[in-house]
Order: C-alpha cells, then sequence, then structure tokens
C-alpha cells in the first residue's frame, strides 16, 4: 500500500462485496429451492427466505438421482484420473529431462502437440476408439490384408474381427481424460529446477535411475503432486461430455449426469426444489476441497498453466 | 559411470540440449522407453489415431450406417462453409466468446485490482469469489437456468416485474444472455486468481516512484501494473478463448440445447449433435479438424506467451 486512501479502501471494499454477493446469489437461491416444497417452489414470486424441507428434500435427491451408487463411480473416475494421470506424468516428465536418447526430442514433441487439444473437439473419432479399442489393430489387419494372406497361405478362409468395447467401464471413462500433456510439462518444468548436484551425488553412491527418482526426485515433487491433485480431481469430478456419451448403463453415471436427470422439462413436474438439492450435494465434494485446501489450489491453478 | 561429469567441453556442450538435465543418466535407449511407454500409448489409442481418424474422416462421405464411404477431397469442408447454418453457428460462438472474455476478464480485473487495494478482509473475499471453480460447468448452468427461469427464476420475476418479457426457452437473444452470463460467473474466479499474483509480483518500489510524481492508484494501476500484467492477460485471453469454445459444451446442454432456433449452437455443441445425433460422421469430422486447428493456434499463441514471460521476467 502506497498511500492511505479511506475513500477509495471504502470503494475497494464495495467492489469486492458485490463480487463476493454474484457469486453467491445462485447459491443461496439454490439453498432457497432446495429446502421449499414442490409447491412453494412454484410460487410467483418465489420466497426469498428459506422453508422448512431442506433435509427432506436432500434426501429425497439422493435417492432421485441414484446418488449412492453415483457418488462412488464419481469419486472412482475423479481419483483414477488424478492418481493415472500424475503417474503416468511423472515417469515419462523423468524420462525426458533425466536421460539423453536418441528420440528424445521426437518423444517430447509427441507429447507436447496434445498439450492443449482438450477431448471435445475429436468426441467421434475418440468415442470410436473407446468403443472398440482395437480398431487400429484392426485397421493394420485390413490394410495388409492379413485374412486374404492366411487364406492364401492356408487355403481357408477366414474373417478377423477384433474388438475391445469399453463403454461402461471405469477405464472407458478413465484412460481418455488422461491422454494430455499439461501434467507432463508441470513436472518437467519442475525437475528442471531440481539442483544438479543432487543427481550427481546420487550416481556417485551408485544409486541406480529408478532409485534415485524414487528416493530423491519423488519426495521433492510432493508439494507439486499435492497441487496438481487437486486440480485434477476437480477436473474428474466435474467431468460433463465424456461421461455423458460414455454412460448408456444408469449405474456407471457420474453424479453430474445423474443430475442433469433431475432437471424439470418442460413436460414434467417443475420439481425445481429436488433439482437444486441435487445441484448443492453434487457441488459439495469439490467445493470443501477448494475451501479447506486453498493454498494449495491456488498453487496447483497457477502451476498447472505455466 | 562415477567421475564421468568432467566430460571434454565438446561432449559438455552436446548434453545441454533443450530440456535436458546436465546431470542425467546417460545413453541407454531401454529404460527412458520403458518409462514414456503409459503415456505414449495412452496419447496413441486416445490422441493420435482418434485425431488421424478425424482428419481421415473428413475427406470421406459416408452414410449413418458406415456402409456406403467414398472419398470426396474437401467436400464436407465446402458443404460446411455454404451451409447456413454453420454460419449461424460460427457468429454466435464469436459472440458468445468475445462476450464472455470481456466480462470475465472486465470484473476479474476490476476485482483483483480492489483486492490489491485493501488489507483486511483479503482472503474471506478471495474464498468467496474462488468459490464458482469448484463448481461444475453443467451445474452453473443449472443454476443460471433456475434464476432466469421464465416460469419460476426469481430473477426472471425481478425482469417481469420492470416489463420485460424475458424468455430465453422462446427469445435467442435472452438465450445467448444466459448462457453468457452462466459461462462468465463460473470462469471470472480463474482470470481473478492469476491477476491477483500477477499483482503482487508488481515491485512496490515503481508504485512509490510514480506516486511521488503524483499518479494517482488509478492512472498507477493503468499505467504501470497494467502493462506488467500484459502477458497474464494476453495468456488469460487465449484460455478464456479455449474455455469458450470447449468447456462451456456442459452449458449449453444443460442449459439450452443449442436452442431456441440456433441461437446457442455454439461449435464444439455442433459437432456433438451432428456426430452423435445426426450422425453425419464425414460433416462432424470437418468441424473436428477445424476446432483442433483452432486449438493448435491457440497452443502456439500460449507458447509465444512463455517466451515473453521469460524475457521481461513478469
Amino acid at each position: 500500500m502506497v498511500e492511505r486512501s479511506p475513500v477509495l479502501s471504502m470503494i475497494c471494499h464495495a467492489i469486492l462485496i458485490a463480487g463476493a454477493l454474484t457469486v453467491c446469489i445462485p447459491l443461496y437461491f439454490a439453498f432457497v429451492a432446495g429446502s421449499l416444497t414442490v409447491a412453494e417452489v412454484q410460487k410467483v414470486p418465489l420466497p426469498w427466505l428459506p422453508g422448512s424441507q431442506f433435509f427432506d428434500n436432500l434426501q429425497l435427491a439422493w435417492s432421485k438421482g441414484n446418488f449412492s451408487r453415483t457418488f462412488t463411480n464419481s469419486i472412482v473416475v475423479a481419483l483414477g484420473i488424478t492418481a493415472g494421470k500424475i503417474a503416468v506424468s511423472l515417469l515419462s516428465a523423468f524420462a525426458i529431462t533425466y536421460f539423453r536418447f536418441r528420440y528424445r526430442m521426437l518423444a517430447f514433441w509427441l507429447i507436447f502437440v496434445s498439450l492443449m487439444l482438450p477431448i471435445e473437439v475429436r468426441i467421434v473419432p475418440t468415442f470410436e476408439a473407446v468403443a472398440n479399442a482395437a480398431l487400429p489393430l484392426q485397421w493394420l489387419v485390413d490394410t495388409l490384408h492379413l485374412a486374404d494372406l492366411w487364406g492364401w497361405i492356408s487355403g481357408h478362409d477366414i474373417a478377423i474381427a477384433l474388438e475391445w468395447n469399453m463403454v461402461n467401464t471405469y477405464p472407458g471413462l478413465i484412460l481418455p481424460l488422461i491422454a494430455s500433456a499439461t501434467a507432463t510439462f508441470l513436472f518437467r518444468q519442475f525437475f528442471l529446477t531440481v539442483p544438479d548436484e543432487l543427481c550427481e551425488a546420487a550416481r556417485l553412491d551408485g544409486a541406480s535411475p529408478l532409485h534415485f527418482f524414487w528416493s530423491i526426485l519423488l519426495p521433492l515433487s510432493v508439494p507439486n503432486m499435492v497441487a496438481l491433485a487437486i486440480i485434477l480431481f476437480l477436473f474428474g469430478w466435474n467431468q460433463y461430455l465424456w461421461p455423458l456419451l460414455f454412460t448408456t448403463d444408469k449405474d456407471m453415471a457420474t453424479a453430474v449426469i445423474a443430475l442433469k436427470g433431475l432437471i424439470p422439462r418442460s413436460d414434467s413436474e417443475p420439481a425445481w426444489n429436488i433439482a437444486m438439492s441435487g445441484a448443492l450435494l453434487t457441488m459439495l465434494p469439490p467445493a470443501l476441497v477448494v475451501l479447506l485446501l486453498q493454498r494449495w489450489f491456488i498453487k496447483g491453478l497457477i502451476d498447472s498453466s505455466k | 559411470m562415477a567421475g564421468g561429469f568432467r566430460a571434454p567441453v565438446k561432449a559438455r556442450r552436446r548434453e545441454q540440449e533443450a530440456g535436458l538435465k546436465r546431470a542425467n543418466f546417460g545413453d541407454g535407449p531401454g529404460l527412458p522407453t520403458l518409462l514414456l511407454l503409459p503415456q505414449l500409448l495412452i496419447l496413441l489409442f486416445f490422441f493420435f489415431i482418434p485425431s488421424l481418424r478425424a482428419l481421415m474422416q473428413s475427406v470421406l462421405l459416408s452414410d449413418p450406417f458406415g456402409t456406403n464411404v467414398q472419398f470426396v477431397w474437401f467436400d464436407n469442408f465446402k458443404m460446411l462453409f455454404a451451409s447456413s447454418e454453420y454460419r449461424q453457428s460460427i457468429a454466435v460462438t464469436f459472440w458468445f466468446t468475445v462476450a464472455q472474455n470481456v466480462l470475465t476478464l472486465g470484473s476479474a480485473l476490476v476485482l483483483a485490482f480492489a483486492t490489491d487495494r485493501i488489507v483486511r478482509g483479503r482472503s474471506i473475499y478471495r474464498t468467496i469469489i474462488l468459490l464458482p471453480y469448484a463448481i461444475a460447468p453443467a451445474i452453473a448452468g443449472i443454476l443460471w437456468a433456475f434464476l432466469f427461469n421464465p416460469a419460476v427464476g426469481p430473477l426472471a420475476q425481478v425482469l417481469h416485474g420492470f416489463g420485460i418479457a424475458w424468455d430465453p426457452n422462446l427469445n435467442p437473444t435472452d438465450a445467448l444472455i444466459l448462457v453468457t452470463l452462466a459461462a462468465s460467473w463460473k470462469h471470472i474466479c480463474y482470470d481473478y486468481i492469476f491477476l491477483v499474483v500477477g499483482l503482487l509480483a508488481v515491485p512496490v518500489s515503481l508504485m512509490e516512484a510514480a506516486a511521488v510524481d503524483g499518479a494517482g492508484p488509478i492512472r498507477r494501476f493503468v499505467s504501470i501494473a497494467l502493462p506488467m500484467l500484459g502477458p497474464t492477460i494476453f495468456f488469460l485471453t487465449v484460455m478464456n478463448f479455449i474455455y469458450g469454445f470447449f468447456e462451456t459444451f456442459a452449458i449449453i446442454d444443460a442449459v439450452t440445447k443449442g436452442g431456441p432456433a440456433g441461437a446457442t449452437n455454439i461449435l464444439v455443441y455442433k459437432v456433438f449433435v451432428d456426430g452423435f445425433v445426426n450422425l453425419d460422421l464425414g460433416s462432424s469430422a470437418a468441424q473436428s479438424v477445424l476446432l483442433m486447428s483452432f486449438a493448435l493456434i491457440c497452443t502456439l499463441l500460449q507458447f509465444r506467451y512463455f517466451d515473453r514471460k521469460v524475457n521481461y521476467g513478469v
């Protein structure tokens, strides 16, 4: 603060209060609507004070949204994305910063080309890839005319059909979302700042590369891993498009997708009270993460886009 | 191995390839390949092959059952740009992302400036303003859809009270305003935190010098802090475009489903509808290819930002 200016300070507080109110108003009305009965929520004007049905509505939303099942799915998917992406990225970042090998720059570029291409831009082909992960192999078989070749050699006509369907499975929900380079880039940047002396000392002591990775590099990376884990958990929990396409089976839906089923459409009963209770329930886990782990969350947010 | 660090000058220079540690584990190709394998395999299956297939499909014409496939050169792209629906989608996406960008970055700048000026309550304000980051875009959309629902929404009722015939289910402009508000509400926190952190890095000595020269707080913000935040603002603009183009899919799908009359049918939503509802794979793939090119341009712009960041030390 360079100088004191009470008037400007007051204005700044007013601006921030307005900002905070803008954030809170939708949440407050979600809470109000979630505490009313179906009849009350349709009243014009809507009551601006909460009613008495809050916990009943929560219970109803929980059972209507199949949340005991879909919350489990969301947790598995979010943690799977978090753990998977961190593990895969640590290994590849270690490989491209600590080893000199022929195809190092090629590997580097193969990974970093994917840095900012979100899955949304290639949903149809990615869907096909997951609906049948054996497709590329099939493609290879077809282009090389392996079946005809075999028929020619052995005299028997055969058809080679490969299939590996991941729709409605956890790997199908998790793996495509791990396929990007953000985390690798973060760990690479961090490894480049680790003092060279540590590696030299480890080598003098006869430590193998994996030993160095496990006992020195990994413990040093813990703060980055925690910060990144928070961002990835939020990313995983809040996924929408992918689970929407991938969970034709209701029991494999995630919480956010189940919530979508609770929104009243024009032809159904306008049960906005249940929809809003469901919305509050679904946003609770990530909101708690942001509120309780705020310092780490901010670090993760800033780090992961550097 | 041991003692091999004092390599001849020439060899040492070779060791300092871009992004390689000076102290590294040498040449053996086996272990690094093994370490890279998981990431490269995942990328191969879920990134490279799908992207290649999109490129291939974009020059093919096939019926919905995939029985009859024809190579058609760039006909899919020509048909896209000839269709008024696609041109409308481009216009909608453009206005949606630009409005969202201006609203998000503008509010974030004002809030960051205010946060930088105060001492008391800073962390409380910051906690509240950061909260929407935790909320899924789909949920943000649902919350705003309720607030502005023409039948039951409290804010829609306020608007009706003023005699405004608000109805996003029928009026295209209302629908676009609604999704823009929801998208910005969800994203202000992102720009905000980067600007707050960026402002902390502006040297106090510079501010004091300017104050001694008689520059007021707002003048200092505009003439000193803003230029120093330049790279950050550039970075955020690109990120806002990425967000507006791709991540707002959930808001559109949960709130308007692209309607009414295609008023909120942004490009990424159209890829989804054409690919999964209309089963027009060639057209959907061509749209994917165009979107990928856009994302690639954004990536290149971001790399430019990294350079500038290094050069100017902000």
